[in-house]
């Protein structure tokens, strides 16, 4: 006997499930053409000028002026330049910076970085999120539950500037167990920024849990579960945690597609080339493609991990219908 | 015929041995706003092949003591006490491990609520099966077939088809048979049905309860039947025990307490449901509100509420309602009543 989806069959078919991912992966397409032009007109309202911007203090030929304001397009009206951008973005062309340096590949030089940290980050919610709301959730009113409620109201209230700082003073420089900056190291680079990155989350994550396991042990089927004489551990795993699970679950999933976005203090911070540190810097720089396409591709991660989310919902919980 | 100390009642002739024997059961909550006594002393007997009705209105501590035998008081803590003797041994005093395996093969139980009570993201094949595979030990497959003849037993039409479906996909009348299946699975000395169909419509009530008659008789594992519906207690119990304020206040075979009800409270329920007799007569309700079991009233807990209570210079000595309180006693041949007026209440 399998506990996965069911087939269409019975009274409340579950719809279809193909149909529907199908109709939700079509939907992203206006919802990032639109993204992808509110991002543009933002960028094309920041003041200043980004040629300036770009040569610094040092003084710019007008040659150079004009044939960089003519390969851009600066001087047209911004429907011209987004129209410009889109066709080469129908060509696979995300455009290149004023350097010359082609979009695409600033994305493959930043994203890993990103994506690793998120891996990170993603595993530090669940070990440390997910077990201590477990086992804070299961003991209530423990001296375990009380720390888990403790420390995490205290991480949350910390704003991640600074728990960032406080991290590469303790456990980099006081103690140095680890890195506090760069990717030279390899992964092991990433532990403490994916820490940083991950507490805010991690805090919740242990909330969500724990609030979602203590409600469950009240349940009407964890009663029965009782009643039918099943041993304790598997009451707990079987029907309490499989249960409060779900909502966990499915946060930690929206929440790697918000992490993906990238995280600007905490890559700025450990100096590490990720998409959220080059936005930054982007901006700063006025380089309108890169902004662009950096965030156009965070708010895609975005919707495309929500969608996860949804049909992961649906399959960890067979009273939801796709549709 | 047995007769026990602990419950006197006379026994229907198809009864067998005594199988359960609760004594004297307490059961409290203790929380931050104080303690709620919930079950002040509860005592009764079970045997083979008999249906004990509990009645008794909401809050009375109906669920809470079928709760306690079952031993799944644990999430909030209450504390138990007392004696719960299944087949002659104590289950307070038998180790965790050996009270999980009384609970399914021993006494089993259903509840009111089939949707909530089952769990929403296992079929409902599973959720029976679960009980082959953990108590014996059966392989998936096995476990599938015998939640298929199960649901065959409790009358699910087309079990085969509809054994990997979810609870929610069921209505609550084949709910509750899928409960009914889950807690007959292994055969069960006793069940303990706390109001197995309150929730139900009136014709489908009527199903669900010659269902669990029609498996008792087949069986002959004893009943609990927890109830707020006379006519249920009438039509299907041998004999019956009236709760109030987690007491057993009147118990006897239940024609005897439907034709003469020796307590007030007893009573006050017969007349505050339609009678068969009394077709078209006012139904009067028990006036008062059910007492609060964090601060159960002095002297009889029916007090405040009982049309015929004497207090002070009006009471017969050491008979104060208001002070002294009513022990359970024999008032009649097989009866027990715990009220200091209960031979004016019978009318003997
Ligand atoms: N976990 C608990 N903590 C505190 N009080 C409780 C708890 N469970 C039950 N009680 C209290 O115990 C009393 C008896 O409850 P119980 O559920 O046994 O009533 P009942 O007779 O079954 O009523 P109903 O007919 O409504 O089901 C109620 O007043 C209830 O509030
Ligand atoms: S003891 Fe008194 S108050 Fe209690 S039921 Fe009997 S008459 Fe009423
Ligand atoms: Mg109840």
């Amino acid at each position: 006997m399998d506990t996965g989806p069911p087939t269409c069959a019975g009274p409340h078919p579950r719809g279809n499930m193909g149909r529907y991912v199908a109709r939700r992966l079509l939907l992203t397409i206006p919802v990032l053409l639109g993204a992808s032009v509110l991002i543009f007109s933002m960028v094309y309202a920041l003041p200043g000028d980004p040629i300036r911007a770009l040569a610094g203090d040092r003084p710019v030929s007008p040659a150079v002026v004009k044939v960089l304001t003519e390969r851009f397009h600066l001087d047209d009206p911004l429907w011209i330049q987004y129209w410009e951008y889109l066709k080469g973005l129908f060509q696979g062309d995300l455009g290149t910076d004023f350097r010359g340096r082609p979009v695409l590949d600033t994305i493959e030089r930043t994203l890993p970085v990103t994506i690793r940290l998120t891996i990170v980050a993603v595993v530090f919610e669940i070990v440390i999120g997910l077990t201590a709301g477990v086992l804070a959730g299961i003991r209530r009113n423990s001296f375990f539950d009380n720390l888990v409620l403790v420390s995490t109201t205290v991480i949350v209230s910390i704003p991640i500037l600074v728990l960032a700082f406080l991290a590469q003073l303790t456990f980099g420089l006081k103690l140095g167990w680890f890195p506090i900056a760069g990717t030279r190291e390899g992964w092991y680079g990433y532990v403490l920024p994916g820490l940083v990155l991950a507490s805010g989350s991690l805090a919740y994550v242990a909330r969500l849990t724990r609030t979602s396991i203590a409600e469950n042990m009240r349940a009407d089927y964890v009663r029965t579960a009782k009643a039918k004489g099943l041993p304790r551990s598997r009451i707990i795993v079987r029907h309490t945690l499989r249960n409060s699970l779900i909502p966990v679950v499915t946060f930690i999933g929206a929440d790697i597609g918000a992490l993906l976005g990238g995280a600007i203090v905490t890559e700025t911070v450990f100096n590490l080339p990720g998409i959220g540190r080059e936005v930054f810097d982007s901006i700063q720089a006025q380089e309108g493609a890169v902004v662009v396409g950096i965030v156009t591709l965070m708010v895609f991660f975005f919707i495309f991990f929500n969608l996860v989310v949804d049909v992961l919902y649906a399959v960890l919980d067979p009273r939801i219908r796709y549709d | 015929m047995t007769q026990s100390q602990l419950d006197p009642t006379p026994r229907p002739a198809t009864a067998g041995a005594t199988l359960l024997e609760v004594d004297d059961l307490h059961v409290e909550f203790r929380q931050r706003s104080g303690v709620v006594n919930a079950v002040n002393g509860v005592s009764y007997t079970l045997a083979e092949g008999e249906t004990l009705a509990i009645l008794g209105e909401s809050g009375s501590g109906k669920s809470v003591s079928a709760q306690a035998i079952m031993g799944i008081l644990d999430v909030p803590p209450a504390v138990v006490r007392g004696a719960i003797r299944f087949e002659g041994r104590d289950l307070l005093q038998m180790s965790e491990e050996d009270q999980r395996q009384v609970r399914g093969p021993g006494i089993s139980m259903i509840f009111q609520d089939a949707l909530s009570s089952l769990n929403p993201v296992y079929s409902v094949g599973w959720q029976i099966g679960e009980m082959f595979r953990v108590h014996q030990g059966a392989s998936r497959k096995e476990a599938k077939q015998k939640a298929i003849e199960l649901m065959d037993r409790v009358r699910i039409p087309a079990a085969a088809k509809r054994v990997n479906d979810y609870p929610h996909q069921f209505s609550g009348g084949m709910r509750q048979r899928v409960m009914i299946a889950m807690a007959i699975a292994l055969d069960p000395r006793i069940l303990i049905a706390d109001e197995p169909t309150t929730a139900l419509d009136v014709t489908v009530q009527a199903q669900v309860m010659d269902l669990l008659k029609d498996l008792q008789r087949e069986t002959g594992m004893g009943l609990i039947l927890i109830t707020h519906d006379l006519g249920v207690v009438n039509e299907v119990a041998d004999r019956v025990a009236v709760m109030y304020a987690g007491r057993i206040v009147e118990r006897g075979t239940v024609d005897d307490v439907f034709t003469d009800a020796g307590h007030p409270y007893t009573e006050g329920l017969m007349n505050s449901v339609p009678q068969v007799e009394a077709k078209g007569g006012r139904l009067q309700p028990i006036v008062g509100q059910p007492p609060n079991l964090a601060a159960i009233p002095s002297g009889c807990p029916f007090h405040p509420r009982c049309a015929r209570r004497r207090l002070g210079a009006e009471a017969a000595p050491g008979r104060d309602c208001a002070v002294d309180v009513p022990p359970l006693r024999l008032v009649a041949p097989g009866r027990e009543a715990a009220c200091h007026y209960s031979e004016e209440v019978l009318g003997v």
